[in-house]
């Protein structure tokens, strides 16, 4: 009877815990192959120059602009919020401390996950439903190193350096709204943010990004090598990798935090 | 004889696609391969690449058996072997001449000018001149199909396997194509044609395998074919025709 259950769930692809089995599995597959093929020639630099350029490059603007935002609203929600209590002066050490451990790296990357994930996961799954993944085989070259490899590499380069930039726009505009709005100068805000913030702040911050990278980059390639079916199914793809990757973020960064709580952080 | 099929299984679930196919592929010979829809024809080209594993049987090449060899043992295999995919499979983010440098620039060491040269030699054999700068989506099909084609034969592979080929062209673009692939086969050429287009084949082919059930259920010479008496012959050539 039990056999028979197991053999059952196994055999529905569509069913909830063989999705989670198959997806932990072709994941682990895929990124075994990655990290064996990143080791053996050819590298294929130009194609990582190239995807650095469409990951990183070309989301500076749109993770600005986020950043900007977000950093300005914090301020503005914290310096009306701790008014109350007479903590305004408080505002640069909290938005400063919470825009580099948590909003930087969480907001880069949830918004990289939007735009990179979808973009990864449409274009691999046109590739294979149209079998020019196959015809890359066919030719005798991996779509593992032409295709993952520039992919994942370059998304964890970029993530990084994107989360850098996240961070220092979010502070000037934190810095912009608590000079304007708060009273409280530029030179007031830099103090006090540099006597807060050490430089684990910002690896730890950079360190979360990269592990985010390696997930959504992968999993958007997975998705899209695993891609079956017509234009619904890219759609379907597309949806599931942001979806997924969202989620993903969401909840190791959970288990990120108290990492570094428990081994980097200093003790309150 | 350059490729061996023997004993080839495959099946899909509980669905036996392949159950006991044998062939063999001598140099310099066209092999037509027939059979209805899902008896697996283009599984079985695909197993010969490597794009597919079988689950039991050996394939032949070069006197070594080629299965199970992973896909780093599989690429001086791929290099020796051209798949013409039946709707070309050309990369869409690349022009025709890159679509065509593709292979040199992977597997050779010749210098761009070199490269450039031997893709225009090869457009213009295949009456597509002037067409280096163009992404594959300006294409007509039957161009793309050519394109699919000189892509295969740039590097100058031993044996190529042909996907349907004709599939969706007019009759002036399959024609076209046809007198391209006999020309091939003057130069000595070796190939394996599947198709559901029996006059093509019957153009160009040398034997021609029937697949029925799982099996090779017919092969003999493209003569003997188009004159058989067998009703299973008769009834699958004719109705294909």
């Amino acid at each position: 009877m039990k056999k028979n259950f197991f053999y059952q769930l196994l055999k529905n692809d569509a069913h909830p815990i063989t999705a989670i089995f198959h997806f932990t599995g072709g994941f682990s597959v895929l990124c075994c192959q990655a990290l064996r093929e990143m080791t053996q020639p050819p590298f294929y630099w130009k194609l990582i120059i190239r995807e650095i350029y469409f990951i990183g490059i070309q989301s500076i603007f749109l993770v600005c602009i986020t950043a900007l935002a977000t950093g300005c609203v914090m301020a503005l929600q914290f310096g009306y919020g701790l008014e109350k209590f007479g903590g305004t002066l408080y505002v640069p050490k909290i938005v400063s401390l919470v825009i580099l451990r948590e909003m930087g790296p969480v907001f880069t990357s949830l918004l990289i996950a939007g735009r990179i994930g979808s973009g990864i996961a449409s274009e691999v799954g046109s590739m294979q439903i149209t079998q020019q993944i196959d015809a890359m085989r066919a030719l005798g070259t991996s779509p593992i190193k032409k295709i993952v490899i520039p992919k994942l590499i370059a998304s964890m380069v970029s993530f990084p350096l994107l989360t850098l930039i996240a961070d220092y726009v979010s502070l000037v505009g934190a810095m912009v709204i608590c000079n304007n709005e708060l009273g409280i100068n530029h030179e007031y805000f830099i103090a006090k943010t540099i006597e807060t913030l050490r430089i684990y702040d910002l690896t730890t911050s950079m360190a979360k990004t990269v592990v985010f990278a390696f997930f959504i980059s992968l999993t958007a390639c997975w998705k899209g090598l695993n891609t079956e079916g017509g234009t619904q199914a890219i759609g379907n793809s597309t949806t599931w990798v942001v979806v997924t990757s969202s989620i993903f973020i969401m909840i190791s960064d959970f288990f990120l935090t108290k990492l570094f709580i428990l081994t980097v952080y200093p003790p309150p | 004889m350059l490729l061996q099929i023997k004993n080839l299984y495959k099946s899909f679930g509980e669905k036996k696609v392949h159950s006991g196919v044998e062939f063999q592929v001598q140099e310099g010979e066209m092999l037509g391969l027939f059979g209805t829809s899902g008896t697996g024809k283009s599984l079985i080209l695909r197993s010969i690449i490597g794009l597919e594993t079988p689950d039991a049987g050996e394939i032949i090449f070069e006197g070594k058996n080629i299965l199970g060899l992973n896909e780093r043992e599989l690429i001086p295999v791929r290099k020796k072997i051209g798949y013409v995919f039946q709707n070309g499979a050309l990369f869409d983010s690349l022009t025709v001449e890159e679509n065509l440098s593709y292979p040199l620039q992977e597997h050779t060491s010749l210098s761009p000018p070199e490269i450039l040269d031997k893709v225009n030699d090869l457009l213009e054999k295949l009456d597509l001149k002037g067409l280096n700068d163009l992404l594959p989506n300006a294409l007509s099909g039957g161009m793309q199909k050519r394109v699919g084609l000189a892509r295969v034969l740039i590097l100058g592979p031993k044996i190529i396997l042909f996907d349907e080929p004709t599939a969706g062209l007019d009759p002036s673009n399959t024609k076209r194509l046809i007198n391209i692939i006999k020309n091939l086969k003057k130069t000595g050429m070796t190939g394996i044609f599947v198709t559901h287009d029996i006059p093509s084949a019957y153009a160009i082919t040398d034997r021609i395998a029937i697949l029925h059930e799982g099996k090779i259920r017919t092969l003999d010479t493209t003569e003997k074919i188009q004159n058989s008496q067998d009703t299973f012959v008769q009834k699958f050539t004719k109705n294909s025709a």
